[in-house]
């Protein structure tokens, strides 16, 4: 190789100015590792890029204002009907603008997988592992983004004005008035005044257009960057250690594996924004606010909150001539922040519990990691109730079953449910863990069964190979943390007494009762006695099924 | 405690507690090994392969074009039918095959990176996140001259009066918002309603006479003065619609349980309440005749219009107010005063 290669004119003529085989040399071939669920964060960058392309092109007709004019455009339903300029410029684009329904629909189907793949990413991330040290701070700028993308699908969905979303901000406006002390003027700067006025839409359009998804472009400038520095996480396995990261290279590998993916994923929006509608606003007409429709839902990501305010009983306080509606105080403005901070904090709150201030690059299975697979799955569960609750009247009406009741049901299911789920998935990881050990000891059910010539029945067992093995018992000998002696040698009581116990407690609690990898002493006396009985276990005389007594693993 | 001792502690076959370190029970058996696929041993399968891609970008080509032949050529208004299910031809047309278009370019490429492309995994080291001792030596350092140099720990007056200035910066972000919207003051106390206003319904904008209303009928209705502000001024029309809705029902006086002092605010068992939920807000619409329960559609509060519209069920937690009604000397319907209470969704200072 000669030192004086030289680029071709045009890469030059770049390069010249840019530099960029600097920036290229390590990042061209930066290698990523492959499994399915590192999918759906691609999946959330590929909806957010839709969403700018389609949006930009309904801003084209979209306007932005409230002032009132008559409908004259080619829905004849609505003709001569008074109606804001935002609802008219709408039905315009869907009925008069070519391809304008279309890309209405596929703005507002990447909006709803935008959400879903952010949040399908984020617990990916949580029962993996993904965000521990050094990923901390990946993990909040996730988090923000999901917060972010929350609050822009809904002020997205705001802006045609017409009846329904309109009765979604209305409802908006309820909660933001139940705040103590500036609920009612927060609301009069938000919306200029009174509800419904003539401001939001010109308002929220700017931060939905503008303000949010910059926002929301920086932080995933940041997120991405920070991906490329720590270098992807990679489950454990023969070669993949916490040191190294396998996998293909980013050019040609990814660049045609993610690339193309990005056309996948714009080609299924574009086919769900071809055949399955969307927020079908003509159906609904303009906003008017002495009218509602039965049945009243709002997009899917905002149905957790709704369902706190649902099944929510009514009590308020009346006192020193103020008035403190918990009714909406708690299921609106203080359950749902409490519990989002929780998630964001979730790294740290683990963190501290465990003690670990090591970097991590493998991945866990959700089952090695007993409570917090537990604790995620209580969390989904909470949110799938509340979730459920946002269509208490819907589960009324189509399962024939009483409104009231589905409502009672859900307000201790709520609180029972989470716990329950918890219990479930924790023992289940439990269990799962003890399987993974007996595999790993004992080998594997072959299924057949071998008859000794004094008349004994038997399993044979196949030991598996050492890929597996070594995949099985790549992972952390998590142990709890002990609090230490009550005071120490000269007598003296160890400082912040409680909140150490407390600490030992909870890690207890998280690392206490998950099953240890055999050690390699543990291993090599299971396979001499495994070799002893010729990989056969006995079998009871009075047992029928065969299949149960492998299952008795000492 | 210091925060070694919070590490977790590794195990050494459960006996010692310390950093030593246990050797793995399997030792890494490294990467697998490469098994090679079809195409890699088989020129005539890879050739295959090659075929579907190109025809997969060579179809995108052709859907492509196709949509947009299809905007032109499908008229804006025409449908398209399968059995139950229909849908707008010129965009359903265009949003297949552009859908399909993209889809296909996607497929075709990850075909090519999974059937073509070179496929042993490679590996590549990993350095701890945080930089080097000589890196922090470094630019400590660097950092610590800067600071010499500038004097700014040292001439403290600078320092502060800077933080200072920054600091009041943050004032006129806020202050410069207070135009957003005017102060609540009593707006949120009062409706368009007054005394001897008329109950109009609020499709018709006719007046309603006792007579016009059967037992178990309920009608959605305005005050009178609503109607002529739409020209006037729209937004305030739609600002005093939100609070001024009321529903007007008509109960067999026998089934009512009046409140002390609302002896006269029905006439005949017709009574007039706020159409407005006291919960967040949404016009309430559904009623059950039989029972007298109105049901808001959004949170499913439910209110028993017989008994002083209290709540029976669901989230909210006061009655909708309800409107004094008297009749006027034409016989209409009229309100004898407005709302004695805010309507609404309660708020802090309402009291």
């Amino acid at each position: 190789m000669s030192n004086t290669q030289e680029f071709p004119p045009p890469v030059k003529w770049v390069d010249d100015r840019l530099g960029i085989a600097k920036i290229g040399k390590k990042n061209l071939r930066k290698v990523f590792p492959d499994h399915w669920s590192f999918m759906l964060g691609e999946i959330a960058l590929y909806s957010f890029i839709i969403l700018i392309l389609t949006g930009t092109f309904l801003t084209f007709w979209f306007k932005p204002s409230m002032a009132e004019v008559q409908y004259n455009g080619s829905y004849s339903l609505l003709k001569g009907l008074h109606m804001s300029e935002a609802y008219a410029s709408t039905l315009d684009i869907t009925f008069d603008v070519r391809g304008g329904l279309l890309v209405r629909q596929i703005h507002h189907w990447a909006a709803v997988l935008f959400i879903a793949a952010m949040m399908v990413h984020l617990l990916r991330m949580f029962f993996t592992g993904a965000f521990r040290k050094p990923r901390e701070l990946n993990w909040l700028i996730g988090f923000g983004m999901l917060f972010l993308g929350i609050i822009e699908g809904f002020i997205g969905y705001g802006l045609p004005d017409d009846l329904l979303s309109g009765t979604g901000l209305r409802i908006t406006n309820g909660m933001i008035q139940a705040s103590p002390i500036v609920g009612t003027y927060m609301n009069f700067f938000i919306f200029g005044g009174e509800f419904p006025g003539d401001e939001f839409v010109s308002r929220f359009f700017i931060v939905h257009v503008l303000l949010i998804p910059g926002i929301i472009l920086g932080l995933v400038t940041a997120h991405l960057f920070l991906v490329v520095y720590h270098k992807h996480t990679q489950y454990a396995g023969p070669g993949r250690t916490q040191k190294n990261v396998v996998g293909y290279p980013l050019f040609p590998v990814y660049t045609a594996k993610a690339g193309g993916f990005f056309f996948v994923v714009f080609g299924i929006t574009a086919l769900m924004g071809a055949l399955m509608q969307i927020n079908p606003v003509w159906l609904y007409g303009p906003y008017n606010p002495a009218e509602v429709t039965a049945g009243s839902q709002p997009d899917w990501y905002m149905g957790w909150l709704e369902g706190a305010v649902r099944i929510f009983p009514g009590f308020e306080s009346h006192f020193w001539g103020i008035t403190l509606g918990w009714n909406l105080l708690i299921p609106a403005l203080i359950i749902p922040p409490a519990f989002v901070t929780l998630v964001a904090l979730y790294p740290f709150i683990e963190g501290w519990i465990s003690g670990d201030k090591r970097e991590h690059h493998l991945l866990d299975r959700p089952r090695d990691v007993p409570t917090r697979t537990g604790v995620g799955v209580g969390f989904i569960t909470f949110y799938a109730l509340l979730w459920i609750g946002g269509g208490n009247d819907l589960i009324a009406t189509h399962f024939g079953v009483s409104l009231n009741h589905v409502t009672w049901f859900l307000r201790f299911a709520v609180i029972l449910g989470p716990i329950l789920a918890f219990w479930v998935a924790r023992r289940w990881a439990i269990s799962l863990q003890r399987a993974d050990y007996a595999r790993l000891t004992h080998g594997l059910e072959t299924g057949v069964i071998v008859r000794s010539p004094e008349g004994k029945y038997t399993e044979k067992h196949q030991p598996i190979s050492t890929y597996e093995a070594y995949s099985l018992t790549a992972r952390d000998r998590v142990v709890p943390h002990e609090i230490g002696p009550e005071t120490d040698d000269n007598g003296v009581r160890a400082p912040r007494r409680a909140l150490n116990k407390a600490r030992a407690a909870l890690s207890r609690f998280y690392f206490a009762d998950a099953v240890q990898k055999p050690t390699a002493q543990e291993l090599e006396e299971a396979h001499e006695h495994a070799h002893d009985a010729d990989e056969i276990h006995e079998l009871t005389e009075d047992t029928e099924t065969y299949r149960e007594v492998t299952s008795d693993r000492s | 405690m210091s925060d070694d001792k919070n590490l977790p502690v590794v195990k050494d076959d459960g006996e010692h507690h310390g950093a030593v370190e246990v050797a793995e029970p399997i030792p890494d058996p490294g990467l697998e090994p490469h098994e090679p696929r079809i195409t890699d041993i088989d020129p005539k399968a890879a050739d295959r392969v090659e075929r579907q891609v190109s025809a997969m970008f060579g179809l995108a080509t052709l859907l492509v074009l196709g949509a947009c032949v299809a905007y032109f050529a499908i008229g804006r208004d025409s449908i398209l039918q399968f059995g139950p299910l229909s849908g707008n031809a010129n965009n359903m047309v265009m949003g297949l095959c552009i859908g399909l278009a993209l889809f296909l370019i996607g497929a075709g490429a990850i075909q090519w990176a999974k059937k073509l492309m070179v496929d042993e995994e490679i590996s590549e080291d990993r350095h701890a996140a945080h930089s080097s001792p000589e890196q922090i030596a470094e630019i400590t350092e660097a950092f610590k001259q800067g600071t010499a140099e500038s004097g700014f720990g040292r001439r403290k007056m600078i320092r502060n009066s800077l933080i200072g200035a920054l600091g009041v910066l943050g004032l006129p972000a806020i202050i410069f918002l207070r135009d957003l919207g005017p102060l609540p003051g009593r707006s949120l106390y009062n409706t368009i309603w007054a005394k001897g206003i008329r109950v109009v319904n609020d499709v018709t904008d006719r007046p309603i006479k006792p007579s016009d209303l059967i037992v178990g009928q309920l009608v959605n209705a305005a005050p009178a003065n609503l109607a002529p502000l739409q020209e006037e001024n729209p937004t305030e029309y739609q600002n005093a619609k939100a609070k001024a809705a009321v529903i007007v029902v008509r109960i067999k006086p026998s089934e009512i349980r009046t409140k002390p002092g609302r002896e006269n605010w029905g006439i005949d068992g017709i009574l007039c309440y706020s159409k407005i939920c006291t919960h967040v807000g949404c016009p309430i619409s559904l009623y059950e005749q039989t029972t007298h329960h109105v049901l808001c559609p959004c949170h499913q509060s439910t209110f028993d219009l017989s008994d002083s519209a209290k709540v029976v069920f669901g989230p909210a937690a006061r009655p909708l107010p309800q409107l004094p009604l008297a009749l006027d000397s034409e016989g209409y319907l009229v309100a004898q005063s407005g709302f004695t209470e805010p309507v609404g969704p309660s708020f802090w200072e309402r009291g």
